[in-house]
């Protein structure tokens, strides 16, 4: 009953959402958070029960392994299949995308932990947002965010999940732009949502790509039809197909060079940070590279290309997430950064390992921009991590699950993280060594910026105002227990993976085994033998540690007793590379003059701007230009000939005939006047004329 | 009724525009109920034709035109002219978008128009009349008529109800479109005479047109192709003849603006698909170039080129009228794009994308109009701010936005995404140039949306602004409400396209691969690929839930 009703999981917060935009003005902040946190709260009730019916249904013989399919409509096209299309061979496929909805290992995943952490999430916000306007407005977004991913992770065909792409986007654009009367707050709205429709114009093309390939969008036709053996491995369209879609992952997920957005993102609400740029929305990339997991292992140089993106940008960001000192951009770097890490593993074929990632990322991160949150709250909007210190003793909920989630996030041994982490880091060794070493690298780069930011905040000297100081609180319990809860899972997540090389047997990879059924074997190197590899995992393993040990203790030594005007170590080290690091590469301002044409070079704007200026000039000048010119012209021969028309034609050809013979009258006219006493005057003249001639003849 | 339900509609605003000569002029309050209530009417009386004619497609009625009035010849026997009417799905669904937009934008002028009230009511009227015509005539003669007529009451509404520069644009407006009427009028009658020519009867019948028309000699065809593109291509319009249309909107009075992009544009669109592809199938077709490009090619690269540069172009204006107006020239783009595309896809998605571009950016020069009427300014400098005033306001703004930039579940992503996939299939880099308009949409609209609504109010003059009316509200909630419907369910609209969709594919390509007969949805999922892997759809779960709900 459940699992055939899949639909209402995204449709409950799809509701919430609407009775906020119609009723929500109107509402007491209790009657908005029982409908807004009820609806998520079912949602992830009936996600449970969906799950567990599934898991029963698909260990049955009759249905082994397979993925629920249910389909509520037709949504784009028609059920008769006449709006058809010529597929690469010429055979006719229909537009056709279901409103359809499926579930299998990978988005039972994925569900889970959407509504179960956002149903977290949500209970915080009441807490943390109740002090602030438009409390009715969050929730509702909150909602509408719900909908959108939880129809992204339960989409049956690309189209749909497209629908749910753009509206996490959406729902980003709306919930970072929530405080809109800041400037920064828009601009960096109006960031999220461009970038990411440069991703999303890649997605769009890969999926006609796999449209115009395959004949359909759905996953079941496109998987099967990838894994048929038809398709040969490096096919050039594949390739094209899979590299478009990454294009869209990137854009989502933040990888470079898209990744921009998300550290400007964490202008929205702290538990917007939580939810949508840390815990589920900024994944989406990662699902939908494994759900086209099919298609990737034919593309090996798209999936090289995904591992490499996703090692360098892992060790891009977290360079930069060195010398932060915003609690919230250290925590947003640290996003980007083990977000590459995801990609690393679905570049180099461990998808599992991937997807653990997301898992156990999903609870500590979403922990740690939680605990930043609560830690703003009890520093009065303070978000400068140079201004805190000694809050260790004050908010002791807060430091202690948030110091959960840096061990987890660090990877020391025992914590979810050290599972997940370890995996791929194991992985990417058998793949490419150098890959292992920029991964290893960045391990011991995060175990250094996540405790800094621990002994910044938590140890060393106050460094805040007195008055800070004195408002310093823990938080209410509204927001402390989500944080106890996921420094819970921030532990015992892992177990659920264990490898087996430390005596696990990794029920999360077994369980996900039939989605990505002949995923790791094509690209992994074949095993050269269990004990040897055994030998040089574990001493990777020691080796991970010790990076993370080694992260922690340089944190502990620089900042332990960090005092006012403390200095950092790199920039007393190397000043160059501290100034770069702290402006972030100057990526942005690079973009700016660049791509977007908001700065000139100069006298020149380049970018997007640029060519808007230059066609608004051609549009004035050349085009409508040759318009106004061509009625100039008109008007200029119309002059012309109404002047021929008056001197020439009607001058010279009409009335001068008219004047030559009025001219030429003139003389004839003399003699009829019309004047009576001329008539006279000549009749006496002649009169006197005959009279003399006769009379002197 | 049944038989006479185009008339009808047709008629109706003529007939309040009639009753309106014989209203003194100063009694406003009666001119504008009359008014009103004949717009109203007149979409009424186009309601029933939905289920009559979806009764049709629920049949399968195979005949090309429906509902169709009068005979050939009737009208001007000695000519050939004839009264005859007809419809099929494509103009079935700009009708509707007709009565609908003419009865918005009636009711959005209650207020914005002061002087001359009563001309102004009879000639938007006669506009309406002028075009639904269009769309409905099916005599070449009787299509002439209704498409020229319709210009004046146009020339007039912004002539007299416009901005500043009225005149200008006014003029420009109609001798434009004029000029690209003559030629249409010079391929018409070429083809009148052709028909003699060949059958030795004088018609004007676009049905009996159909039959000779297609075999013109290409080299008079593409002469002749010429002559109605001129025609369509500034109507709707096409790079590079569109200047016209930014000062068009700026001038025209909010509702002018509203018909203008709503529907005026679509007669262009529309006269592609009625009369260029069926009529000159070979030109479209052949493999002559000019400049190394074919004429098929010149159309895309032209829709191209417009969805591209009216978005940059867009993004650059200081008037928020003149970027709703550059931003509906990328967007007819789109429209021409897929009607270029010469697949079922990209057709039913163009004339999608016309009905969605009524809607969105019907609304969008509502949106303009309401700070208009307000502020009496359309400078983006002058606002900052609005959605702490205006939150209904802002609310419906940004609905509309998005869904004028295709956001999926609105109207615009069901268009764009069909226009782009029958376009990307016929050639992928077709696709792959058309695709950074959906991006420069976003930009503009994202951008535009930030410096009016967000903010704090920097000018005081913005700080005692009022919030929607319930008048105003109500004028937005039909395009609303259509925006999710397309959004969400577009299926409708699909099955009512299919069948004059396939017919125009089948008459311009006929090579074209056809379905092999009714695949049905439920038959669909066990593709033989699945049946072997792995990963199986159970084909006894689709059926189940899917026919539970159809």
């Amino acid at each position: 009953m459940f699992l055939s009703h899949i639909w209402l999981i995204p449709l409950l917060p799809a509701l919430g959402a609407t009775l906020m935009f119609f009723f929500g003005r109107r509402l007491q902040k209790s009657s908005v958070s029982a409908v807004c946190v009820g609806v998520v709260v079912l949602a992830f009730l009936m996600a449970c029960g969906a799950v567990w019916q599934y898991t029963a249904w698909s260990s049955t013989a009759e249905h082994l392994h397979q993925p629920y399919q249910t389909i509520l409509y037709t949504w784009l096209g028609t059920d008769t299949g006449h709006l058809t299309y010529a597929t690469h061979d010429g055979t006719p496929a229909s537009l056709q995308a279901d409103a359809g909805f499926l579930l299998d290992p990978l988005s039972s995943i994925w569900l889970l932990f959407v509504t179960g952490v956002g149903m977290l999430i949500h209970v915080y916000s009441i807490g943390y947002m109740g002090h602030e306007g438009g409390y009715y407005r969050f929730f509702g977004y909150l909602n509408l965010f719900m909908f959108s991913m939880l129809t992204l992770v339960l989409a049956n065909n690309y189209a749909l999940m497209f629908v749910g792409w753009e509206g996490v986007g959406l729902c980003s654009y709306l919930l970072i732009g929530f405080y809109f009367h800041r400037k920064s707050a828009s601009d960096a709205a109006n960031k999220a949502f461009i970038v990411n429709r440069i991703g999303d114009a890649g997605f769009l093309l890969g999926m006609f790509f796999i449209a115009w390939y395959f004949g359909s969008l759905r996953f079941v036709d496109v998987t099967a039809a990838a894994r048929s053996g038809h398709f040969a491995i490096g096919d050039p369209i594949i390739t094209a197909a899979t590299l478009l879609l990454f294009v869209g992952a990137c854009g989502k997920s933040a990888q470079l060079p898209l990744y921009v957005w998300l550290p400007d993102a964490m202008e929205g609400p702290t538990p917007v940070s939580a939810l949508i740029h840390a815990a589920t929305m900024v994944t989406a990339g990662v699902y939908m590279v494994a759900r086209s997991n099919a298609l990737f292992v034919l593309a090996p140089k798209s999936m090289m290309v995904v591992a490499v993106v996703g090692a360098l940008t892992a060790i891009f960001a977290a360079s930069i997430g060195l010398v932060q000192n915003d609690i919230k951009r250290v925590l947003a770097y640290s996003t980007v950064s083990q977000l590459g890490y995801m990609f690393l593993a679905l570049g180099v074929g461990a998808f599992a390992a991937g997807v653990f990632h997301v898992f156990t990322h999903a609870f500590f991160k979403a922990l740690l921009f939680l605990g930043a949150g609560s830690v703003i709250h009890a520093m009065s909007g303070e978000q400068d991590i140079r201004n805190m210190g000694d809050l260790a003793g004050k908010i002791p909920t807060t430091f202690r699950t948030m110091f959960v989630a840096t061990l987890a996030i660090a990877g020391i041994p025992g914590l979810a993280g050290f599972f997940s982490k370890d995996e791929i880091l194991w992985q990417a060794w058998k793949y490419n060594h150098y890959l292992w070493a920029i991964g290893f690298v960045t391990a011991l780069m995060t175990a250094f910026y996540m405790f800094r930011l621990v002994y910044l905040t938590f140890y060393s000297k106050p460094r805040m105002s007195h008055e800070v100081e004195h408002h310093v609180h823990e938080s209410p319990k509204s927001m402390t227990w989500p944080l106890v809860v996921l420094a819970f899972f921030s532990v015992t997540a892992g177990y659920l993976g264990v490898s087996p090389s430390l005596g696990g047997s990794n029920h999360f990879e077994k369980f996900l085994e039939p989605v990505f059924a002949n995923g790791a074997e094509t690209v992994e190197a074949p095993p050269a033998g269990e004990e040897g590899n055994r030998g040089i995992e574990y001493l990777l393993m020691v080796l991970s540690v010790a990076a993370a040990g080694a992260g922690w203790f340089m944190a502990s030594r620089a900042y332990g007793n960090a005092d006012k005007g403390f200095t950092e170590p790199i920039a007393a080290a190397a000043p160059p590379v501290y100034n770069t690091l702290l402006n972030k590469y100057y990526v942005d301002e690079g973009y700016d003059y660049v791509f977007t044409g908001r700065r000139k070079l100069g006298d020149v704007r380049l970018g997007t701007m640029g060519l808007g200026e230059a066609s608004s000039w051609f549009d004035a000048n050349i085009v409508d230009g040759a318009v106004n010119g061509a009625g100039w012209i008109t008007r200029l021969t119309a002059t012309l000939s109404s002047w021929w028309d008056k001197w020439i034609i009607d001058g010279i050809g009409v009335n001068g005939p008219a004047i030559l013979a009025r001219m030429l009258s003139y003389p004839a006219r003399l003699f009829e006047w019309g004047l009576v006493q001329w008539y006279a005057l000549v009749m006496t003249a002649g009169l006197v004329g005959f009279v003399f001639y006769y009379v002197y003849h | 009724m049944y038989n006479h339900i185009l008339s009808i509609i047709l008629f109706t605003p003529l007939v309040g525009a009639i009753l309106l000569l014989f209203v003194p002029k100063d009694n406003k309050e009666a001119i504008r109920w009359i008014a009103n209530i004949f717009a109203f009417v007149g979409f009424l009386v186009s309601i029933p034709l939905v289920p009559w004619f979806w009764a049709l497609v629920q049949r399968q009625d195979k005949a090309p035109f429906k509902f169709i009035e009068g005979a050939v010849n009737n009208w001007i026997p000695s000519i050939g002219a004839g009264y005859v009417l007809g419809i099929d799905g494509i103009s079935f669904l700009l009708i509707m978008l007709t009565t609908l937009l003419g009865w918005v934008s009636i009711l959005s002028s209650w207020t914005a128009i002061e002087n001359r009230v009563k001309e102004y009511y009879i000639w938007f009227l006669v506009l309406q009349t002028g075009m639904l015509g269009v769309f409905m005539a099916l005599d070449f003669f009787l299509f002439f008529v209704f498409w020229e007529a319709m210009l004046v009451p146009m020339y007039l509404l912004i002539g007299i109800w416009g901005g500043p520069r009225k005149l200008y644009a006014a003029i420009k407006f109609f001798l434009y479109t004029l000029a690209g009427s003559v030629l249409m009028l010079l391929g018409i009658l070429f083809l009148y005479f052709n028909h003699h020519a060949v059958t030795g009867v004088y018609t004007f019948s676009i049905q009996e047109l159909y039959k000779t028309a297609p075999h013109v000699p290409f080299h008079y065809a593409v002469w002749l192709f010429f002559a109605f593109f001129v025609g369509f291509a500034i109507k709707v319009p096409m790079f590079p003849f569109h200047t016209w249309l930014p000062d068009a909107h700026v001038e025209a009075p909010t509702a002018g603006s509203v018909i203008l992009a709503g529907v005026l544009l679509k007669m262009g669109t529309y006269g592609f698909v009625r009369f260029s592809l069926p009529f000159f199938p070979q030109v479209l077709s052949n493999p002559a170039t000019f400049l190394n490009v074919t004429v098929r090619g010149w159309m895309i690269g032209l829709s191209l080129v417009a969805i591209i540069y009216g978005a940059l172009v867009s993004l650059m204006q200081k008037d928020m009228k003149k970027l709703v107006a550059y931003s509906s020239v990328s967007h007819l783009g789109f429209c021409t794009l897929g009607i270029f595309a010469l697949t079922p896809l990209g057709l039913s998605g163009s004339v999608l994308q016309q009905i969605n571009h009524g809607i969105s950016t019907g609304a969008l020069f509502l949106i303009v109009g309401i700070l208009y009427e307000r502020r009496h300014t359309r400078e983006i400098a002058e606002y900052g701010g609005i959605s702490n005033v205006m939150p209904v306001y802002a609310t419906i703004t940004m609905i509309m936005f998005l869904s004028s930039m295709g956001l999926p579940l609105l109207n615009g992503f069901v268009g764009e995404f069909t226009i782009l996939q029958g376009t990307f299939m016929e050639n992928w880099k077709w696709g792959a140039w058309a695709v950074p308009g959906v991006v420069l949409a976003a930009a503009y609209l994202l951008w535009l949306y930030q410096r009016v609504f967000f903010g704090t109010v920097t000018n005081p003059k913005n700080e005692k602004l009022h919030d929607l009316t319930p008048r105003e509200v109500a004028t937005f909630v039909p395009l609303i409400i259509m925006a999710f419907w397309i959004g969400l369910y577009p299926k409708p609209f699909f099955q009512i396209l299919e069948q004059p969709v396939s017919q125009i594919v089948a008459t311009v390509r006929p090579d074209y691969p056809q379905p092999k007969g009714a695949v049905n949805a439920e038959q669909q999922p066990a593709s033989p690929a699945s049946a072997s892997a792995t990963v199986v759809v159970p084909a006894a779960v689709v059926p189940k839930t899917a026919g539970g709900k159809q």
